[in-house]
């Protein structure tokens, strides 16, 4: 069945067009008039000046795990985030730590973790749902590398990007 | 409308609406029944009940009494309520004539809240590292009755964890709730008393009694029904969450038994296996060594593709083929087939297919025995030589003509050899014997001795990789499912068995699915008649043999 569909009804002045160019044409030279008194920036002369210093707290780039300051891998490899991660980028592999150990009390720990930053979309899930803040996406989102397997972050690549991070919830120490 | 229930039927109402329940129903069952789902820990419809997690909390109403002694009746002619101002545990009451439950009014919530609160307080945050975590009660109840925020400030008790109480089960005394269930399946069912509570008051714990393990041959059941995760399987220990598991009802085929199971599996790699209540069979249980004996199907030195002894490189098609003129090549009376009561029906029907068209040449099954015990474990190791039996693959007793066989080998009468699914030195077969033979056709999953010296290897699936029916010892018909695919570019041993069939007659035999082969099956084998691979159901169909 057709659909009937209302056409709005132009004014004169929106019919001749002109109004509406003179008006994109102020702006625009509102802004050459502000650059050339100096007073703008329009380009940025990437990659010799980076966003960096002006990223947001909040800032989503590559997922990374971190390490606490006692120097645990904080990830016990629940898999939660290998289970939420919507172009399923990430691969944990489980292992035990042995009784013996200093953190003995974790009992378990990624043996393998992988994140494939060709499948990832930053989306921030996996960190929203890890319940150890083991995964943090931090700033580095100047992902580039000449082979596709330079792009399989692995464990080591992946605590290497994330470093320490303090002030967390530690809830595996033993006074708790 | 008359108010009288029909003989051991009792009414009972259950949320506002009346029902009939048959005496001696536990008012628990009753609600399930209902469909009101009622919450619980340490009752289990096969165990005794002793009531101590005390979750299963409900509200009762008795008939209220006239001054005659009669139940006074309401407007709507059902007996009027005296509702008890305190709530009961359903799990040990029985269901009587004229009472009532309410299984969510604000009371029974508010009780089971409290529970749910004091069973939490010493609990550890282990939900990340438990493998109990996806199908643990005490998550799934703390989502319908927890708080989000932990009142208890005080010290949490410490309790011994990762013990091995047995050679399977790994113990985390913190995570326990008490329920006793463990200890319950021990006493009642397994009948090794081996498991208790010591201490007293919060520092009681699970523990096994001095210089024992709980190291029976039925100790992982007792992970099953841990409804928490203080009892967990030490082979499954950090192998996989269970939430990634894909489930595939299954058989178990270690013994003639058959138990109902349950295979989880993630990505082609079967992580667990566990048991599937089936009244008729196994009720709730399966032993240690069925459940664990899944793993050599992912061993690294699975047999991948088919090999032919002298070609370089061998496909299926040529594999076939070159087994196919081999035995075309021989008289029946120099043939011999070893079949396997591990195989599946539909396999057998196929196996006595391919004894037709060789002539009928002598065949057997191996027999496979053990000791068998009080609960569930059969001696006959076999798992389907009944179905053996049926199709005629085996001799009136299983294993008797192989004595004839290894002699006709022996004597070079016996020049071409077919073993299915099995190692032939089982047979009485020695390496010389195998060594003599024109053509040794073997299926087979592992490389053993028999494959050693075969002529044609032939890579087949394992139970988990294939689909199929198998016949217990009680003549129960029960479905095998597929949960993962075969490694390579190993067959189904019906379709290997097609295929050789097809290269020996060369024409096409018309079976394309396993569903076409069962119904060939199930119209020349009268037992079976009637049946299909869909009509036999998740739990079984008796058979009359």
């Amino acid at each position: 069945m057709a659909y009937k569909v209302s056409r709005p009804n132009l004014t004169f002045a929106e019919k001749i067009y002109l109004p509406s160019v003179l008006a994109g044409l102020r702006i625009t030279l509102g802004h050459l008039w502000r650059m050339l008194r100096g007073k703008t920036h329009v380009v940025m002369q990437y990659p010799e000046e980076k966003w960096d210093s002006h990223l947001p707290e909040y800032y989503r780039g590559a997922p990374t795990l971190v390490r606490d300051e006692h120097g645990r891998t904080r990830c016990v490899s629940c898999q939660l985030c290998e289970f939420i991660c919507p172009p399923r980028a990430i691969r944990i592999k489980p292992g035990e730590i042995p009784a013996g150990d200093k953190f003995g009390k974790v009992e378990k720990y990624p043996a393998e973790f992988d994140i494939d930053m060709l499948r990832c979309i930053y989306c921030g899930l996996c960190q929203e749902v890890c319940p150890e803040q083991a995964i943090f996406l931090q700033k580095q989102y100047a992902l580039t590398g000449t082979a596709r397997t330079q792009l399989m972050h692995n464990k080591e690549k992946l605590l290497e990007m994330g470093g320490i991070k303090t002030g967390l919830v530690n809830k595996w120490n033993e006074k708790k | 409308m008359s108010n009288e229930a029909p003989q051991n039927l009792v009414n009972v109402q259950i949320d506002g609406v009346w029902h009939q329940f048959p005496k001696g129903t536990r008012v628990i069952e009753a609600c399930s029944q209902a469909g009101k789902y009622v919450p619980r820990y340490c009752y289990h419809p096969r165990l005794s009940a002793p009531g101590n997690c005390r979750m299963c909390m409900v509200q009762l109403g008795m008939p209220k009494m006239g001054p005659d002694r009669k139940p006074e009746l309401g407007p709507d002619g059902k007996p009027v309520h005296n509702w008890i101002p305190r709530t009961n545990i359903s799990c040990a009451q029985d269901v009587s004539e004229g009472l009532a439950v309410r299984t969510d009014s604000d009371i029974v919530k508010e009780t089971r809240e409290g529970i749910l609160e004091f069973l939490l307080i010493n609990h550890p945050l282990d939900c990340p590292i438990c493998d109990q975590a996806g199908e643990c009660r005490l998550q799934e109840f703390s989502f319908d009755y927890g708080q989000a925020k932990s009142r208890f400030i005080e010290q949490k008790v410490k309790k011994p964890k990762r013990v091995e109480i047995g050679p399977r089960v790994t113990l985390d005394a913190e995570r326990c709730i008490l329920c006793t269930r463990c200890i319950r399946f021990m006493r009642e069912v397994a009948k090794d008393d081996v498991i208790g509570i010591v201490n007293r008051g919060s520092y009681n714990e699970i523990a096994v009694y001095p210089d024992r393990k709980l190291d029976s041959n039925y100790s992982l059941n007792t992970v099953d029904l841990c409804p928490v995760g203080a009892l967990t399987s030490s082979d499954f220990r950090f192998k996989m969450r269970t939430w990634f598991l894909k489930e595939t009802k299954s058989i178990c085929t270690s013994c003639a038994t058959g138990c109902n199971t349950i295979i989880g599996a993630r990505e082609n790699v079967v992580y667990r296996q566990t048991p599937r209540e089936n009244n008729d069979v196994n009720q709730s249980w399966m032993c240690d060594h069925g459940r664990l004996d899944f793993h050599y199907l992912q061993s690294a030195d699975r047999l991948l593709e088919p090999v032919v002894k002298g070609a370089p490189e061998a496909d299926w098609k040529a594999a076939l083929a070159s087994a196919a003129r081999a035995l075309k090549a021989l008289k029946p009376e120099e043939i011999a087939l070893i079949a396997s009561g591990r195989l599946t029906n539909e396999e057998l029907f196929l196996a006595a297919r391919l004894l037709k068209k060789l002539g009928n040449p002598i065949h057997d099954i191996i027999s496979h025995t053990g000791k068998a015990d009080d609960l569930l474990v059969a001696a006959d190791r076999n798992p389907n030589t009944a179905g053996a039996k049926l199709l005629g693959l085996s001799a009136t007793e299983p294993g008797s003509a192989l004595p004839v066989i290894a002699s006709g080998i022996r004597g070079g009468r016996i020049k071409a050899l077919i073993v299915l699914g099995e190692d032939a030195t089982d047979a009485g077969l020695i390496e010389a014997d195998l060594n003599k033979l024109q053509t040794l056709i073997v299926t087979s999953l592992l490389p053993n001795r028999t494959t050693g010296f075969a002529s044609h290897i032939l890579p087949a699936a394992g139970f988990t990789e294939k689909r199929g029916s198998m016949i217990n010892k009680t003549g129960r018909l029960q479905r095998l499912n597929r949960a993962v695919a075969a490694p390579g570019i190993a067959r189904d041993d019906w379709e290997i068995l097609v295929g050789l069939i097809e290269a020996l007659t060369e024409s096409v035999s018309g079976f394309t699915t396993i569903e076409e082969v069962f119904k060939a099956m199930s119209a020349e084998v009268p037992a079976l008649a009637g049946l299909s691979l869909s009509k036999i159901g998740d739990l079984g169909v008796q058979l009359s043999l």
